[in-house]
């Protein structure tokens, strides 16, 4: 019987150990060509001319002028006059022009005239009367209850009550029922009298009120009640390569595409569909992408744009990159989230009832549910929900969503209550980790080896740090979840004549190493060197893999590798045993050799044995899943829990981290070295949102105030503090299989840091970014005036 | 549209301010390269060029190179669009982040600030020229044509200092320079020589153990040098 699993620790010479990512040289060389990189002779530039108001509607549109200008090759419209704008910088126009300076002389040439509405950009706490009955059930409102699973008594009762505004047909039923709707939720839809959709003037939507356990009593006994409020503010993905894409038509019927994406094997189908290209006619390709961290999966408004005016310019190819004020003002935010939170537990210590009222926007679409409380299943709650739809551009998955701002809500609340008790908050977390879901032993682990690289027993105080000085010190903690199993993946592998390998896989590497680590599974299972394994990424025409998003692609790649490489390798083996005398099982490949297990002196080299494929390369494809070929290689469910060490001045507010502590399981770790970079990526980004990023949106105006890097801050090598990672590898998780860890480790840091800071200073800063005007707040609230 | 190529007569004649300005309304719309125009001013001959494309040689990586651009491009746009030196890149555009960063003279710039045609005299290199054999000479002694890597690189593919790689070889310029300043760097030397760079995927703590472990005196580490000389 062929064997799949992973293998064990004594017979793998790669696998688990630290490696230096196969793309390394390339990219420290600065020869690693991005999308941004992409320069063929007769390139032209796209550039794309963006509403300046954040709510209007488009009254006219002249581009005469610039369509006249020598050097402009295509103008296109983009949103038609009469189009109603939703926020400031939405694309309008598009044109290609032989340079970027002569592309920006055309945008200032058009004339665009706009009828200005009123915008609503703020995500401040919702008055405390806000409507209820927000009339009948839209479609979004009955998928957004489904989506925060709201019980079904409450979701049937809000629909008879209510009347629906959309005609759900047999296939929408159906779908539903399909995708884990109860039945009789479904029959309630059915049967749902119809009711027209009421213009809501509102920007506030509600979710129903969600109760479980009896709330109102666990709070009347509990030994203790804290009250506070919490949250994290907008933030931008802030890709450093800005998102954009290259399209060129070779024929009238083909496209070529370079693109910026986590997605390459999904971009083809969202091209074909509004060109009327039949997909299998265009070729995406990507090399190398400069970030994307959940921002880029299609191909957007300005790579469609990009299409159109290369077909326009005769098939030349054009390249829009946004700029970097678009990138950060319409290409991907991540929602705010602000909560008051009131929590309780019994005399031991134990959490009784939660209750929530939270709210946040995630641009015009309303805003994420962050999932209340985190990872903690507290038996009474009472919680509800505020999505504020405002005038800036749509939300885009960031790295674990909703998680770090539901971490931040619900770790900051547990650690005020742990205070209120005067329980260490580590012994507060343990003793409550008997509701901490499936990974509760794990983090149990986690948090006696992090307690003891950060030295919290000896380290920590009670809060507020006494030493004398403005300086104060101290620690906090945080825990996370997350899925990550490996996603859908195909990977043809070529077994050459000549000994070589090569690989195909239409996936991509975002920087997490994704290279490295197919690169590792094969040779490790091949018993060849890394270096002879060609490995081939990147070109929608290699063998489909899935996007790059949630966690899924360390599991999906190092799946269908490992089937691959497996059969190839028995393949080989049943080719070669005649000339070893043996049989095909009795075979190995290791040390660059297949030899007969029992008596290895019996080997050939492994170029001799693959001059027995003949004369042609024979290749196998592996796929993931594949349940013909057990057993399951990656898994769900990981844990992780973090400490951070921070010293606050409270004279100027300034938050410093001293150390980061992190500890994380995966699964099988593939290779440790850029798993622990990728776990120190985390911890860095983390301290950025802590304590420096921020969207901040005016007012007045409706725009973002910074969009640029000098205003919109990231972390810099000077603020990131002495960094520890420890994976969880061995026995007990090895086993698992493969899973991805990109998002876990960024959920944390945001918590952590916040509790360090109320741990130094002794009071709350409710809200990150942690900037010195919020800490100064809570320290002096209401300023230093008395009045003004 | 206009053909790219017909040039305008009118350019070959000395200018007037009232030209000048004339030529500034419709400035993008001028494609035909021509060399300065001298103007008196202020009791000075002075050379305006453009608004149009100008020839101009530049000195990179100890070649020459020449290019027709108009006086407004700037030396990354013109290191990256017209000779396709694509390691310096462009991410805030405006000398917030240091991902364009070259050396100027051997000393460390943003490229986006500056513009191509004010560093026509003066020697540039990019992160593809920095194991050239063309380097000012401190520079040459840390590079190691044979690998294809500078030491600076090899410790950073040894030390995973980089993840996307985006803003990688401004660090790698910027690092550079900094180990030809301080061949011994200290955490603080790193830390101030470092910081006119961002990276968005996190990895600092590798860019840190890059230089401070190869380099860093009383750290220690695997592959101690002593830098430069």
């Amino acid at each position: 019987m062929t064997e799949y699993s992973w293998p064990d620790p004594a017979t793998r010479p790669l696998l688990g150990k630290k490696i230096s990512r196969v793309d390394g040289p390339v990219k420290s060389s600065g020869r690693a060509k991005y999308t941004y990189d992409y320069n063929p002779s007769g390139l032209l530039a796209g550039k794309i001319l963006r509403c300046p108001f954040a709510h209007a509607r488009i009254t006219s549109i002249d581009t005469s002028a610039a369509e006249k200008m020598a050097g402009v090759k295509a103008v296109e419209i983009i949103q038609k006059t009469g189009t109603e704008i939703f926020w400031a910088g939405d694309e309008v126009v598009g044109v290609a022009a032989v340079d970027e300076s002569t592309a920006e002389d055309a945008i200032r040439a058009i004339k665009v005239q706009y009828e200005v509405l009123p915008h609503f950009v703020s995500d401040a706490e919702p008055p405390k009367q806000i409507a209820t009955n927000t009339g009948p059930i839209s479609r979004d409102d009955f998928e957004d209850m489904e989506d925060n699973q709201v019980p079904d008594e409450q979701v049937i009762e809000a629909i008879q009550k209510n009347g629906i505004s959309f005609h759900p047909d047999d296939k929408y039923l159906k779908d539903a029922r399909e995708s884990g709707v109860a039945d009789k939720v479904v029959e309630a839809l059915r049967t749902a009298r119809y009711a027209p959709a009421v213009a809501v003037r509102s920007p506030y939507k509600q979710t129903a009120l969600q109760t479980e356990g009896d709330p109102e009593n666990a709070f009347a006994s509990a030994a203790a009640v804290s009250e506070g409020l919490y949250g994290a503010s907008c933030i931008t993905h802030c890709c450093l390569e800005t998102h954009g894409m290259a399209a060129e038509w070779p024929s009238p019927n083909e496209i070529t595409v370079h693109i910026s994406t986590q997605n390459l094997s999904g971009i083809a189908p969202q091209i074909a569909e509004p060109t009327g290209v039949p997909a299998g006619n265009i070729q995406v390709m990507q090399q190398y992408i400069g970030g994307g961290f959940g921002s880029k999966f299609g191909p957007d408004r300005w790579g469609l744009a990009a299409t159109r005016l290369s077909k326009t310019a005769g098939g030349k190819p054009v390249k829009i990159m946004l700029e970097r004020a678009a990138e950060q003002e319409v290409a991907g935010m991540r929602p705010s989230s602000f909560a008051r939170v009131k929590v309780a537990a019994d005399k031991d210590g134990k959490l009784s009832a939660w209750e929530s009222r939270s709210w946040g926007t995630g641009g015009v679409g309303g805003g994420g549910t962050p999932p209340l409380p985190y990872i903690f299943q507290v038996p009474n709650q009472r919680k509800q929900n505020i999505a504020i739809s405002t005038n800036q551009g749509s939300a885009r998955a960031w790295r674990a969503p909703n998680h770090p701002q539901a971490a931040v809500i619900t770790m900051g609340a547990l650690d005020d209550l742990a205070a209120k008790m005067n329980i260490d908050p580590l012994d507060f977390i343990t003793r409550n980790l008997d509701i901490a879901g499936p990974r509760a032993v794990v983090y149990r682990e986690e948090f006696q080896i992090a307690a003891e690289m950060m030295q919290w027993k000896q380290n920590w105080h009670a809060r507020g740090d006494k030493a004398a000085g403005p300086v104060k010190r101290g620690l906090g903690l945080s825990m996370h979840i997350w899925g990550g199993r490996g996603h859908n993946s195909d990977c043809d592998l070529t077994i050459h004549p000549d000994g070589s390998v090569e690989i195909k896989m239409a996936t991509q590497d975002l920087g997490t190493g994704a290279r490295t680590i197919i690169t590792i599974v094969a040779a490790d299972t091949l018993g060849i060197p890394m270096e002879n394994v060609k490995l081939l990424i990147g070109d929608s025409r290699y063998p489909v893999s899935g996007a790059s998003g949630g966690s899924t692609t360390s599991g999906g790649v190092t799946s269908s590798t490992r089937r691959a490489a497996v059969d190839a390798r028995s393949r080989l083996f049943a080719k070669v045993a005649p000339s070893l005398n043996a049989k095909p099982e009795e075979l190995e490949a290791v040390n660059v050799t297949v030899r007969v297990k029992s008596d290895p002196s019996r080997s050939l080299s492994w170029k001799e044995a693959c001059s027995k494929v003949g004369a042609m390369p024979m290749t196998v494809r592996g796929k993931n899943p594949d349940k013909s070929k057990p057993p399951d290689l990656t898994n769900s469910g990981v844990g992780g829990v973090q400490m951070a060490d921070v010293s606050v001045d409270t004279e100027t507010g300034i938050v410093r981290i001293n150390k980061m502590v992190a500890v994380q399981d995966c699964g099988l770790v593939v290779d440790v070295k850029t798993a622990e970079s990728q776990v120190k990526g985390a911890l860095i980004m983390g301290i950025s949102y802590a304590l420096y990023e921020e969207k901040i949106l005016d007012p007045v105006t409706g725009r973002m105030l910074n969009p640029n890097m000098e205003f919109y801050k990231l972390a810099g090598i000077t603020d990131i503090g002495e960094l520890k990672v420890h994976m969880m590898t061995g026995k007990g998780y090895d086993e698992r299989g493969v899973i991805g860890l990109a998002e876990p480790p960024v959920v944390s840091p945001g918590a952590a840091i916040s509790n360090a800071v109320a741990n130094a200073i002794g009071v709350r800063v409710p809200f990150l970014p942690l900037t010195p005007a919020r800490v100064l707040e809570a320290l002096h609230p209401g300023g230093f005036h008395e009045s003004v | 549209m206009k053909d790219d190529d017909a040039p305008n007569p009118d350019q070959h004649s000395g200018l007037t301010r009232r030209d000048f300005i004339k030529i500034s309304g419709v400035g993008a719309a001028l494609p035909l390269a021509l060399g300065p125009t001298v103007v008196h001013a202020a009791g000075e001959d002075v050379p305006v060029y453009g608004p149009g494309k100008t020839p101009l040689t530049l000195n990179v990586n100890g070649k020459k190179l020449t290019a027709e651009l108009e006086p407004r491009v700037t030396l990354l746009d013109a290191l990256r669009d017209q000779f396709n030196l694509t390691g310096a890149k462009r991410v805030c555009d405006r000398g917030a982040c240091g991902a364009c960063t070259v050396l100027l003279e051997g000393k460390p710039v943003y490229a986006c600030s500056v513009l191509a045609i004010d560093v026509q005299a003066k020697s540039i290199t990019t992160i593809e020229g920095l194991n050239g054999d063309d380097l000012i000479p401190p520079l040459r002694a840390m590079s190691t044509p044979s690998s294809g890597l500078t030491p600076v690189m090899e410790a950073f593919v040894e030390n995973d200092a980089q993840q996307c790689g985006f803003c990688t070889p401004g660090f790698v310029v910027a690092a550079t320079h900094l180990l030809e300043k301080h061949p011994q760097p200290t955490e603080d030397d790193i830390r101030r020589g470092l910081s006119g760079n961002f990276c968005r995927c996190g990895t600092y703590d590798g860019i840190k153990a890059a230089v401070l472990k190869r380099y860093g005196g009383g750290i220690g580490g695997d592959n101690q040098r002593g830098g430069a000389e």
